[in-house]
C-alpha cells in the first residue's frame, strides 16, 4: 500500500461529462505502475503498428526483396508505378469506383433503411436483423457464399436468367467488365447493414418535440427530415462518412478470395499483398504501393482525428 | 486546462516517466531485436546464423526435408519413398501445403529451413544458388551422375556450373486429345501449324463449339502455350535469352509470336482467364465442347475421369517453321532436391540425396502416378501406362528442354507481370503490341 | 470497425430496439412496407441460396441441375465438409488466436484508457489520438515492414514451432492485439470518462495505489463495455482474413477464415461442399448474432449520439 500524501481536495468539481481530474501526489511506485500501463501498449503499438507505417515509407525507397541485400534506389519504384506497371492505375481507378459506390449507393441505402425502419414498421426488429446479417460475416466468407451464388453453371443468378449452359452462361466473376460491379454488390450487401445500424442509433437520440413542432408548423416529412433530424445527426454523419471512406480503401478480402485481385478486380491492398506474400517478393515495390494506400487513408484519418481532437478540448 | 508542469506536479504522466516506463517495458519485452529489425535492413541473403554448409555430422545422423507434397496421393506416396531409404528412421519430413510452399520459399529458405527441399529445376534454382542460399552437390553427383541424360545433368546445374540440384520427376506439355473422338470424326493428327488450324476450323463446322479448352486462372497455364510457340518460331536458344532478358520482349520476334498465337485464340473457350485448369480439363474430358488441351501430363492425367484414360492420347505441338521441328524443343518441368546452405548434417542429406537420385526411389514414388515419369535413365519403363510410355519418347527424344515460363525466368517476373500480360493478351488479343511493350518496360525495371 | 465513443452500453441498446414506437413519427405507408419487406426477402438471397444448395446433394444437383427443386436433402456435405476440409484443425487454430487476443487486448486497452482518462493532459490526449488512429491504417500498407520484423524475430521454440514470429500463433496473437488495441482505448477511455471521479478518489484517500484504483475500482465498472468490446473483438478477430493470411504460410496452423482461400481450392469442384463449408465456418459468428446482437450493436454505436 502506498503512502501517498494527501493534498487538499479542489474546492470546484465542474459537473458533467468531463471532470478535471485534480490528484494528490502519487507514489514512485504508483507512477512507475502507470508509465508501465502507458508504456507496455505504446511499445507494442510502436514495434507493430506505428513503427512498421514509418518504416513502409523508408522500405519504398530501396528495392527490398526478402532475400537479396538491400539497396537504396530512390524514387524509382515510384516511377515503376506510375508509368510502368499495368496494374496501378486500373488499381486507384478501381479504389475510387469502390469509393463512390459506397458513398453514392451503400451510404445512402443505409441511412433509408435506417428511417424507414425508425418509423415503427411492423416487425422492424426482424428486418432490422435481417440487414445487419451481412456485417457480422467476415468479408472472405461473403465473398465464398456470393461465388456460390454467382456460379456461372451451378448459381442463383444465371439460374434466374436461365442463362446456365457453358457458352451461354454470364461469367460474373470471371469477366473483367463485369465483376468489379458484381463485387460491388457483395460489398454494398454487407456495408448498408453496417450504415443502416449506426443511423439507427442516431435516430433514436433525436428528440421527437423538434419533430412534433415541424410537423404542426406544417413541414412536409421530407423537409422534417432533413431541415430538422439530418442536422441534429452531425456526430453519426461525421463516424458514417469516416467508415465509409476507410471501409472502401480496406476492400481486399472480396477481390482475394475471388481472384486473388488480378483481371478487373486489381486494388492497390490486393496488390500490396500479392507482391510480398506471393513468389515476388517484392518488398521495396509492395512498400511503395502501400505507402500509397497510406496517404490516401491519412485523409479520413486525420479529419476524424482533428474532430476528435476538437471535441476533447471543448 | 493544466499545463505540464502542473500535470507533473498533480501526477499527471510526465514525459520523463514515461520514457522510463518505455525503457523499463522494453527490457521487459526484449523488444530490442524487433525495433531493429524494423529500422535496419535486412541481413543479407546466405551465410545464415544457424549451422552452415559443410557442418560435417554423421551419415547416421538426423536429417530433414521440406516437402510440398501436400497432397494426399503424393503425400502418402512420398512417405513411400522415405520409408524405402535404408535410414529411413533418421529422416523428418515436413511437409507444407504446395502453393504456400511456393510463395514464402524465400522466406524459407532465409529463416530455418531443412536440410534437403523439394523444388524445381531451372532459372528458379539457379536464382537461389546465385544469393548464396544453396549448397552444390558435386560431390553427390559423382555417383549419381551415370543416371541422367545430358539434358537432364545441365538442368541441375547452377551458372556457376556446379550442380545444385538432384532430379526426380518430369513431365512434358502436350496437346491432348481424346483417341474417340479423332477416329468418329476421322481427324488427323496436325504436324504442321496451318494443319492445326484446319483441324480446328473442321472441328467448329463440326459442332465443337471451342476446340481447345483452357483455364488461365491461376495465372501460370498460358504460359506453356507462350513457351511452345516461342520456341517453334524462334528456337530455344532465342527463347532461354528471351528469359534471361538478353532478348527484348518488343522485339520483332516476339510480337510475331503474340500475332501467331492470336489466330489460335479464336478457338479457345472463352473466359478462360476466369476459369481454372481443373474446369478447363473437365471440360476437355466432356467430350461435348473442347476436343482438345495443352497442359502438362502431370495436370491432365489426374483430372481426367478414370474410364477415359485409355482413351485419353497427345501429341507434341505441331511445327511452325520448319528450321525449328518439333524435336528441338518442349517444355519437360524438371522436379527435384535441393540442399539448403544453412544444412545441419551435411553428409546425413548427401547420402539421403543419393537415395533419392536412384531409380529405385522414383519408382517407388510413381508407383500410384499414372503421369508423370523419373529421370533416371534406369528406370524400369515396364511399369509405366501408355501415356508415360510416350512421355518418355518424347522426351527422350527432344533436343532441348525447357523447364516452363515461371521457371525459367525469375519468379518476380513471372508473377504477377508476366501472368498479367499473358491475360491482358487472351482478354483481347488484338492488343498484343501494348503488351510486349509493357513486359519490356517491366523487365527493365525487374532485370537489373 | 467504427471509432465511436461508448457512452452508456445498456441504454444505448435498449434505444436502438424500434419495435414499437409510438410517437410523432408518422407510421409507414403501405408502399414503404412493401419496398421494405421485397428488400429484405433480397437481402436474404444469397444466403437461402447456399443453404439449400449446401442441403442438397452432389447427385441430386449433378442430375437436375442446382436451379430445381430438391429431391432429396441431406446433411451429408456438412460432415464432407467437416472431414475433408480439416475443419475441427482450423476452428482450434481460431480458437487458439482468438481468445488469448481478445483477453489481451481488452486488458492493455483498459490499462491505456484508464491512464489517459484519468489524467487529462496534451500529451495524453495524443496518445489517445496515436491509438486510434493506429486502427484506421489500412493493414496491407502496414505489411511490408511487418512481414521483415516477422521473418527476423527469432522465438524460443516452445513460444513458435517455426522458431519465428513468422508462420507463428505468438505472431498472429500479438499483431491482431497491436491493431485491435486502439479502437478498444477509443471506447474505454470516453467510457471510462463517465465513471464519477468520487470513487477513485475515495479509495485514493483510502490509500488505494494505482493498480488497485485501476483493478478494483474502474475495471468491475467497466463491464457492460468490456462485455460489448469482447463481443466485437471475437467477431472482428474471427472474421479477420488478411493477418494469417499473409504473416502464416503453413496451412495446417491458419485459422479458420484465413483457411478458406485453401478450402475454395479444394471443394472447388464441388458447389455443395463449399456451400456446407462456407455456412459451418459462419456458425460461430451466427451464434453470436443470435444471442449476443445487443452487445455487438451496442458495442458499434455507443455514444454515437454524443454531441
Amino acid at each position: 500500500m502506498s503512502t501517498g500524501q494527501l493534498v487538499g481536495r479542489p474546492a470546484d468539481q465542474p459537473a458533467g461529462p468531463r471532470r478535471r481530474r485534480r490528484l494528490s501526489r502519487l507514489t514512485r511506485r504508483d507512477k512507475i505502475v502507470l508509465a508501465l500501463m502507458l508504456g507496455i501498449p505504446a511499445l507494442i503499438e510502436v514495434c507493430l503498428i506505428w513503427g512498421p507505417a514509418i518504416a513502409t515509407v523508408f522500405y519504398s525507397f530501396t528495392d527490398a526483396h526478402s532475400v537479396a541485400p538491400v539497396h537504396w534506389v530512390g524514387g524509382q519504384n515510384y516511377t515503376f508505378m506510375r508509368k510502368i506497371d499495368p496494374q496501378f492505375w486500373p488499381a486507384v481507378r478501381h479504389n475510387l469506383i469502390w469509393l463512390l459506390v459506397f458513398t453514392v449507393i451503400a451510404t445512402p441505402l443505409g441511412m433509408a433503411l435506417a428511417v424507414l425502419l425508425d418509423r415503427g414498421i411492423r416487425g422492424s426488429r426482424i428486418y432490422q436483423s435481417i440487414f445487419f446479417l451481412p456485417v457480422m460475416l467476415s468479408l472472405a466468407l461473403i465473398g465464398i457464399i456470393w461465388q456460390v451464388v454467382y456460379s456461372p453453371q451451378f448459381g442463383l443468378i444465371n439460374g434466374v436468367l436461365g442463362k446456365t449452359s457453358p457458352n451461354d452462361a454470364i461469367d460474373w466473376l470471371g469477366n473483367p467488365h463485369l465483376n468489379l460491379w458484381a463485387v460491388l454488390v457483395e460489398a454494398t450487401w454487407r456495408q448498408a447493414g453496417y450504415v443502416m445500424v449506426l443511423y439507427l442509433a442516431g435516430l433514436k437520440a433525436v428528440d421527437p418535440t423538434l419533430g412534433e413542432a415541424a410537423a404542426l408548423d406544417g413541414a412536409s416529412e421530407w423537409q422534417t427530415f432533413w431541415r430538422v433530424t439530418f442536422p441534429t445527426l452531425r456526430p453519426i454523419n461525421t463516424v458514417v462518412i469516416v467508415v465509409t471512406v476507410i471501409e472502401s480503401l480496406r476492400a481486399f478480402d472480396l477481390v482475394y478470395v475471388t481472384n486473388g485481385g488480378t483481371d478487373g478486380l486489381e486494388l492497390i491492398s490486393a496488390m500490396i499483398t500479392t507482391y510480398i506474400t506471393g513468389p515476388a517478393n517484392r518488398i521495396g515495390y509492395g512498400s511503395a504501393l502501400g505507402v500509397v494506400l497510406l496517404v490516401i487513408s491519412l485523409v479520413p484519418i486525420t479529419f476524424f482525428l482533428i474532430q476528435q481532437f476538437r471535441k476533447e478540448k471543448r | 486546462m493544466t499545463s505540464n508542469t502542473s500535470a507533473a506536479r498533480t501526477g499527471g504522466i510526465s514525459r520523463r516517466s514515461m520514457l522510463k516506463g518505455t525503457a523499463g517495458a522494453l527490457a521487459l519485452t526484449g523488444g530490442l531485436p524487433a525495433l531493429l529489425a524494423a529500422c535496419g535492413g535486412s541481413s543479407s541473403g546466405g551465410g545464415g546464423s544457424s549451422g552452415g554448409g559443410g557442418d560435417g555430422g554423421s551419415v547416421d545422423g538426423k536429417t530433414s526435408i521440406g516437402s510440398n507434397y501436400s497432397d494426399a496421393a503424393v503425400k502418402s506416396a512420398f512417405a513411400d519413398v522415405v520409408k524405402g531409404y535404408s535410414r529411413a528412421k533418421n529422416v523428418t519430413v515436413n511437409a507444407t501445403d504446395h502453393n504456400s510452399f511456393q510463395n514464402n520459399i524465400q522466406n524459407y529458405l532465409q529463416g530455418t529451413p531443412n536440410d534437403v527441399f523439394c523444388w524445381f529445376s531451372g532459372n528458379r534454382a539457379q536464382f537461389f544458388a546465385a544469393q548464396g542460399l544453396l549448397e552444390p552437390i558435386d560431390d553427390v553427383w559423382a555417383k549419381i551422375g551415370a543416371n541422367f541424360t545430358d539434358a537432364v545433368k545441365n538442368a541441375s546445374k547452377g551458372q556457376d556450373g556446379k550442380y545444385y540440384l538432384v532430379p526426380w520427376v518430369n513431365y512434358p506439355w502436350v496437346m491432348f486429345y481424346k483417341k474417340s473422338v479423332f477416329s468418329q470424326h476421322g481427324y488427323q493428327v496436325p504436324a504442321t501449324w496451318d494443319d492445326l488450324m484446319t483441324l480446328c476450323a473442321k472441328m467448329k463446322s463440326d459442332g465443337f463449339a471451342n476446340p481447345i479448352a483452357i483455364g488461365q486462372k491461376d495465372g501460370w497455364p498460358a504460359m506453356g502455350t507462350f513457351d511452345i510457340i516461342n520456341m517453334r518460331m524462334n528456337g530455344y536458344q532465342f527463347h532461354v535469352d528471351l528469359m534471361a532478358h538478353k532478348q527484348s520482349w518488343t522485339d520483332a520476334k516476339v510480337k510475331n509470336v503474340f500475332k501467331q498465337w492470336a489466330e489460335l485464340t479464336q478457338y479457345y473457350t472463352p473466359g478462360g482467364t476466369g476459369r481454372t485448369w481443373q474446369e478447363a480439363v473437365q471440360i476437355f474430358d466432356a467430350n461435348k465442347t473442347s476436343p482438345m488441351i495443352f497442359q502438362g501430363t502431370d495436370q491432365v492425367g489426374p483430372q481426367v475421369a478414370k474410364a477415359n484414360l485409355a482413351d485419353l492420347d497427345f501429341f507434341p505441338f505441331p511445327q511452325i517453321d520448319s528450321a525449328y521441328p518439333t524435336d528441338s524443343g518442349i517444355d519437360a518441368p524438371i522436379d527435384g532436391f535441393l540442399m539448403s546452405k544453412k544444412v545441419k548434417n551435411r553428409a546425413a542429406a548427401a547420402a539421403f540425396l543419393e537415395y533419392l537420385g536412384s531409380a529405385q526411389a522414383e519408382q517407388t514414388f510413381l508407383k500410384p502416378n499414372p503421369s508423370d515419369i523419373g529421370t533416371a535413365t534406369d528406370y524400369d519403363t515396364s511399369t509405366y501406362t501408355a501415356l508415360q510410355k510416350k512421355s518418355v519418347e518424347i522426351i527422350k527424344s527432344t533436343k532441348n528442354l525447357a523447364q516452363f515460363l515461371d521457371r525459367d525466368t525469375r519468379p518476380d517476373f513471372a508473377y504477377p507481370i508476366v501472368q498479367n500480360a499473358l491475360n491482358q493478351f487472351l482478354n483481347n488479343p488484338k492488343s498484343y503490341s501494348s503488351v510486349c511493350s509493357s513486359l519490356e518496360s517491366q523487365a527493365k525495371g525487374i532485370f537489373t | 470497425m467504427t471509432v465511436i465513443a461508448p457512452d452508456k452500453p445498456d441504454e444505448a441498446a435498449a434505444e436502438v430496439d424500434a419495435a414499437d414506437r409510438a410517437g410523432w413519427r408518422p407510421r409507414a405507408g403501405v408502399p414503404s412496407n412493401v419496398f421494405i419487406l421485397v428488400l429484405a426477402v433480397l437481402w436474404l438471397l444469397p444466403l437461402l441460396w447456399t443453404v439449400y444448395t449446401s442441403l442438397r446433394p452432389e447427385s441430386d444437383t449433378n442430375v437436375h441441375g442446382y436451379f430445381s427443386l430438391a429431391h432429396s436433402l441431406t446433411f451429408r456435405n456438412y460432415s464432407d465438409a467437416w472431414t475433408q476440409g480439416s475443419m475441427p484443425t482450423y476452428f482450434w487454430n481460431s480458437v487458439k488466436i482468438t481468445v488469448p487476443a481478445v483477453l489481451i487486448t481488452l486488458f492493455i486497452a483498459s490499462c491505456v484508457a484508464f491512464v489517459v482518462s484519468r489524467f487529462n493532459s496534451t500529451f495524453n490526449l495524443v496518445m489517445l489520438l496515436l491509438f486510434t488512429a493506429g486502427n484506421l491504417l489500412p493493414q496491407q500498407a502496414l505489411l511490408a515492414p511487418l512481414f521483415k520484423i516477422f521473418i527476423n524475430v527469432h522465438l524460443p521454440s516452445w513460444l513458435s514451432s517455426s522458431g519465428e514470429m513468422y508462420d507463428s500463433i505468438f505472431g498472429l496473437i500479438a499483431i491482431n492485439v497491436a491493431f485491435q488495441t486502439g479502437f478498444c482505448v477509443f471506447v474505454l477511455s470516453n467510457f471510462m470518462r463517465t465513471i464519477p471521479t468520487e470513487v477513485t478518489e475515495a479509495a485514493m484517500m483510502d490509500g488505494a495505489s494505482i493498480w488497485t484504483q485501476y483493478w478494483r475500482i474502474t475495471l468491475p465498472l467497466c463491464r457492460p463495455a468490456l462485455a460489448a468490446l469482447a463481443t466485437l473483438l471475437t467477431t472482428w478477430i474471427y472474421n479477420d482474413f488478411f493477418w494469417a493470411l499473409s504473416l502464416m504460410s503453413t496451412g495446417d496452423k491458419r485459422p479458420i477464415t484465413s483457411a478458406i482461400n485453401d478450402l475454395k481450392g479444394q471443394f472447388a469442384q464441388n458447389n455443395n461442399l463449399l456451400s456446407a463449408g462456407a455456412l459451418i465456418i459462419a456458425v460461430p459468428t451466427l451464434m453470436v448474432y443470435l444471442c449476443l446482437q445487443r452487445q455487438f450493436v451496442a458495442g458499434l454505436t455507443l455514444g454515437s449520439t454524443k454531441g
